[in-house]
């Protein structure tokens, strides 16, 4: 494009860059009227797929998008807050919860959306269109905000929103001198003066941008191994156990408290948990070689509760969840049922039960078979365990006595005696239990939130910088008899204005003219 | 004791700011441009709000020491707090900017969302053991700080839309600001229905088959029209429902809703025949005063005060309490989406706003969408999307 002084300038230049006369018609003034790569006009394939990730309105589209997928999905609850243990399969669990829609909703892929690879491209898209747009605008900005000339053509200050002539003769200096106790920048060249504050408010939206990629580079590095664990884990009270997804750590639960608000009860039904806490040791296995006998040291003990995970070696684990009064061990005594005389009790312990219980040199109680879980006999009489938890334990037991060297075969469960090979003289009585508490426990690790906590600082950075800062520009020019003023904000019009009233009452000079208050009050008459 | 202290202290900031409405009615009507009297109502009304949000402060002072924990840990105290938050942001951009006009929106809205937040049981609950945490404290007061300079934005774009939109040609515009002022008299209409059954102590327990195929007792505290799945009813003389909702349906919640419908329709029918008027050309005259740049300006400077500070509370805070409390920063659960939702809302507006160039009506149309949003997260996702949140019951 060629400018009247006959400058050959860039077809999109807004100004000419050696008079700084305006181009076009109305200017743009958001970035300075710098040349940017995906406002050019002719553009080969890759400039074109860079203009549209630059472009606002794709990225705007973007994040209405990722918004409006972000709503479908909490339509139904996700796959992970489902109840599956009624049906065979995942969709069949929606479908009966919420029928053909549930259904639908589940085949649609809506039920996993946010694991989805179609929701995970979005983001992606998103991502990239915050790298592009920041790079395409923001270095051009840049360089134009730092090679601002001081003197502006006169058609450049008919253009502003803010303006006022005037044939006041005030010289510079006196504005100068105002606008520097105003907290102004102020530089003079010649018969020109540029007065700015809060430029590197202008900066804010990238700074935010730089922590929004670093954070989501945070989340993606989530999925190399070894940078993130989140696993669940049970530990019985009194037992040692390895910590899964940490090899080498063992956890010691010593002791699991529960407090509740009101009366106490016996299994804590009916009352609202008030704190729930374990005491636990952490081990570390010394033994450099695998597999040699393991010598545990103890590294690490404390109490871990809802809110206070307890942390080592950059794991930490959380209180999640409890179970009380699992079955520990059973007392049983072997009773002569006609005399009920007894020759003894034994203990079972119900996690490593022993083959058999020596009560005397004639006396033994042999345990054929343990089952922990029990559930029913299956068709051919065999009993049946549900898992090997001990929530039901069932034992078939052989007694051998004086009078039976052979024994005789009672099957025993709580509160129930079968005799499935005849009568016996002899039964086997429960005389009491021994529970514990189990703790439900998660071991965390996350060696990417350093990242996220640098992102998420920048980000807050970048969005107050840009949010509560304004970039403020008064530009002075004496043509002759007249003195011209302009001045241009990026945002907040309202104190830019109480900024010039300052500046034009002291120097007794005529308010500034607000040229789209004057176009509003014009449509208003229309109207 | 301090209990009933802070519940009439609330009472007493809900009457100053039904006071300082009708004040503010004073600052801004008539035809007249602006004289010395509507500028006594002005300085009036705001001293009025200002000792209203006295006295909201000091209700929320004395229940934090009568429960032993910041009182926003259920839905009347949330939404409680949040009006309360309206009204401390509506005095800050006051400040600023000093538009009556503004005042006679957001006091009445903040009246709506404290009359909506005592429909709430009030019991002093214990905490469950994840909620105790000086982070849930500071997520939720800055997410709610947040939420209510956002709404000032909307606030504003309401009044703009009011002054800018011609009330008397039929355009989608003004059916559009209508059905939001209709929306709000729903509001009305839901907060009357509760207390006049309440008021009649109304009771009907019925039993009812749930997902799982058990029976479950519930009571209607409103006549039910629609019924939980399979009911049958326990109480006698009590209206029978018309019809039955499928079991992942809750017949109870529709049933208030259609309530709410019922009296909000007779409601604004009142007062379209008392006044013979749409609702928009009777408050038009209202707005006549407000500078419309102004508005203009006030609707995305309180989107750029109010965003920084709900990304804090709503997302960043809440991330760190979430990591804390259940070992994972973000879960997808329903609330954590929509205040994403929110977030990514807002984001928009401002791009378009900054970036696009998107003024005056555009922008306030998309800040009283805005609104919308929060109002939704706010009542929605906690009546009808059930999450880890979800402790309004």
């Amino acid at each position: 494009m060629q400018c009247s002084c006959g400058t050959q300038n860039n077809e999109q230049a807004q100004f000419c860059r050696n008079c700084g006369k305006p181009l076009k018609e109305t200017i743009d003034m958001r970035y300075e009227g710098a040349v940017i790569l995906s406002k050019k006009k002719r553009k080969n394939s890759l400039e074109r797929l860079w203009s549209l990730f630059a472009s606002v309105k794709f990225g705007v589209t973007l994040i209405i998008l990722t918004l409006v997928l972000a709503s479908l999905g909490t339509i139904l609850p996700q796959v992970l807050f489902i109840d599956e243990s009624a049906a065979s399969s995942t969709k069949e669990a929606y479908e009966q919860a919420y029928g053909t829609f549930g259904e639908w909703y589940y085949i649609l892929g809506f039920a996993d959306l946010y694991n989805s690879w179609w929701f995970q491209m979005v983001i992606g898209c998103l991502a990239a269109s915050i790298i592009v747009a920041s790079l395409d605008r923001g270095i051009p900005l840049f360089k134009a905000l730092k090679h601002q000339r001081v003197e502006k053509h006169p058609l450049f200050f008919e253009k502003q929103r803010l303006q006022l002539t005037t044939d006041a003769t005030i010289p510079l200096d006196s504005f100068a001198q105002q606008l520097k106790k105003q907290k102004y920048n102020v530089r003079i060249e010649k018969d020109n003066l540029l007065a700015e504050k809060g430029r590197f408010s202008r900066w804010g939206p990238y700074i935010n941008h730089v922590g929004l990629i670093l954070f989501l580079v945070g989340v993606m590095m989530r999925l190399i191994p070894g940078f993130y664990v989140d696993e669940k884990m049970w530990v019985r009270e009194g037992d040692t156990t390895s910590i899964p997804e940490a090899t080498g750590y063992y956890i010691k639960n010593n002791q699991f408290v529960l407090e509740t608000h009101g009366e106490e009860t016996d299994a804590g039904i009916n009352s609202v948990a008030k704190k729930y806490a374990t005491d636990v040791e952490i081990y570390q296995n010394e033994t450099a070689v695998a597999g040699a006998d393991e010598q545990l040291k103890r590294i690490k003990s404390g109490t871990i509760e809802v809110n206070h995970p307890l942390k080592f070696d950059g794991y930490a684990l959380y209180q999640m969840d409890y179970r009380q009064h699992e079955l520990k061990s059973m007392t049983f005594s072997l009773q002569n049922k006609q005399s009920k005389q007894s020759l003894g009790t034994f203990t079972v312990d119900l996690l490593h039960p022993k083959k058999e219980y020596r009560l005397d040199e004639q006396t033994v109680v042999q345990i054929d078979g343990y089952y922990p879980d029990f559930e029913k006999f299956d068709t051919s009489g065999e009993p049946i365990s549900k898992s090997p938890n001990p929530n039901n334990p069932a034992f078939l037991m052989n007694m051998v006595t004086k009078e039976h060297p052979k024994g005789e075969t009672s099957f025993i469960q709580i509160q129930k005696t079968l005799e499935p090979l005849g009568e016996t003289e002899y039964k086997v009585v429960f005389e009491k239990a021994d529970t514990r508490d189990v703790s439900g426990l998660k071991v965390h690790k996350d060696r990417t939130w350093p990242l996220l906590l640098i992102g998420g600082i920048i980000f807050m950075l970048g969005v107050c910088i840009g949010s509560y800062f304004n970039h403020r520009r008064i530009w002075v020019k004496k043509q002759g008899e007249t003195i011209v003023l302009a001045a241009h904000t990026n945002k907040n019009w309202y104190s830019m204005k109480k900024d010039v009233n300052t500046l034009t009452n002291t120097l007794h000079l005529q308010r500034m003219v607000d040229m789209k208050e004057q176009e509003d009050a014009q449509h208003d008459t229309h109207n | 004791m301090i209990l009933t202290i802070s519940s009439s202290l609330l009472f007493a900031a809900f009457i100053s700011y039904l006071l300082a409405t009708l004040l503010f009615g004073g600052a801004v009507h008539g035809k007249k441009d602006e004289t010395e009297s509507h500028k006594r109502f002005a300085k009036y009304a705001v001293w009025v709000t200002l000792a209203g949000f006295t006295l909201n402060v000091g209700y929320f002072v004395c229940r934090w020491i009568a429960v032993g924990h910041a009182p926003v840990s259920n839905m009347f105290e949330f939404t409680t707090a949040f009006g309360m938050f309206i009204v401390g942001a509506f005095l800050i951009l006051y400040k600023a900017y000093r538009m009556p006009a503004l005042g006679l929106v957001a006091l009445p809205i903040a009246v709506i969302v404290i009359a909506y937040a005592s429909v709430f049981p009030k019991d002093v609950a214990p905490l469950i053991p994840a909620l105790k945490s000086n982070w849930l404290t500071i997520h939720v007061i800055t997410t709610v700080i947040g939420e209510a300079i956002l709404a000032i934005s909307a606030f504003s774009g309401l009044v703009y839309l009011l002054k800018r939109t011609n009330v008397f040609q039929r355009t989608r515009e003004r059916f559009a600001l209508e059905t939001i002022l209709f929306t709000l008299v729903v509001f009305i209409g839901f907060i009357l229905a509760t207390l006049t059954f309440q008021a009649t102590n109304y009771q009907a327990d019925f039993q009812y088959v749930d997902q799982k195929g058990e029976r479950m007792p519930i009571t209607y505290t409103m006549p039910a029209l629609v019924g939980m799945n399979d009911s049958t009813a326990l109480t006698e003389n009590h209206l029978a429902p018309f019809v039955e909702a499928p079991a992942w349906v809750n017949g109870k919640k529709v049933t208030s809703v259609i309530w709410s419908l019922l009296y909000g329709i007779v409601l604004y029918g009142i007062l379209r025949i008392l006044f013979r008027k749409r609702l928009v050309a009777l408050l038009q005259p209202l707005v006549r005063k407000a500078d419309l740049s102004m508005l203009d300006e006030m609707n995305y400077r309180a989107v750029l005060i109010g965003f920084p500070v709900f990304t804090l509370g709503a997302l960043i805070f809440a991330m760190i309490w979430a990591q804390e409390a259940w070992s994972r920063m973000w879960g997808w659960d329903p609330k954590e989406v929509w205040a994403l939702i929110t977030w990514l809302y807002y984001a928009a507006f401002l791009h378009l706003r900054l970036s696009k160039g998107w003024e005056g009506k555009k922008s306030a149309w998309l800040a009283v969408i805005g609104f919308a949003i929060i109002m939704f997260n706010l009542i929605a996702v906690n009546l009808i999307l059930a999450g880890l949140h979800s402790y309004a019951g």
